[in-house]
């Protein structure tokens, strides 16, 4: 599914990044252990995370995740928007925690 | 087997910005020569991996990327101390000694050696008081 499609479907703001650009979702990560997402996580998933830092866009570019939503209303350090804008990163915002924002994903078809 | 291409990097103790800097490179480096895409996916992780160790467990260390005409990537980690006491335990899932700070951000999850065994090819590990170096080694084909 395309990102500018998924926007549409669940209403999340977008922080940083070009949806239009992004690669296509083909699945769905939930986690905020960073080397445990690194270990698990797969090319294309939408990752769903609270966590906030920097790091998360090493993470998510190295994993070759399609995007990022932070979930929970969570507020992302003005750095890790910056990094994640350089690198071409769309990180989106959802107000509901993890598993209701999993379940929306679901919803809207991924 | 001589070596095709090498690479030298410095990764900063406590430099949690520059986390997963080296990582970009090696993966980019790897690419721009054609190695495919489920190969620099295993380098990738097991980069990031010790990457993080040296700058949140160790006092920094040096990353050498070599290729050797046998196509056979190796990498190498070496660190400068304090080294780790027990390489059994920490070479268990889970099991972690990070700071609280380095917590906070998502790390210690005790997956990072775990990881980086698993996805390489070859695996050595050496470790005492005055450093610990990583030996890895990953097939192309």
């Amino acid at each position: 599914m395309k990102i500018t499609e998924l926007i549409e479907k669940t209403g999340w703001k977008v922080l940083a990044g070009d949806p239009a650009a992004s690669p296509d979702a083909e699945g769905v990560y939930c986690g905020d252990l960073l080397s445990w997402v690194m270990g698990n996580g797969e090319p294309g998933q939408v990752w769903i995370t609270v966590q906030v830092h920097l790091n998360v866009v090493a993470v998510a570019m190295l994993r070759e995740f399609s995007c990022l939503v932070i979930a929970d209303g969570a507020e992302p350090a003005p750095q890790m928007l910056e990094k994640a804008a350089e690198e071409g990163l769309t990180v989106l915002a959802s107000d509901l925690p993890v598993y209701e924002t999993a379940i929306m994903l679901r919803e809207a078809g991924i | 087997m001589s070596t095709v291409l090498r690479k030298e990097y410095v990764v900063v103790r406590d430099d949690y910005a520059g986390a997963g800097k080296v990582s970009s490179d090696v993966k980019s480096t790897l690419s721009s020569i054609g190695i495919p895409s489920p190969v620099l996916r295993r380098i990738a992780v097991a980069c990031y991996e010790s990457e993080i160790n040296m700058l949140i467990h160790a006092y920094g260390g040096d990353i050498i990327l070599e290729i050797g005409d046998d196509g056979v990537i190796h990498m190498t980690f070496s660190d400068p101390g304090p080294g780790i006491p027990d390489i059994e335990k920490a070479m268990t899932p889970g099991w972690s000694t990070a700071s609280d700070k380095a917590r906070e951000m998502g790390f210690g999850a005790g997956m990072g050696l775990p990881n980086i065994k698993r996805v390489s090819d070859e695996f050595d590990i050496t470790s005492s008081p005055e450093g610990t170096t990583i030996q890895l080694s990953f097939k192309v084909t």
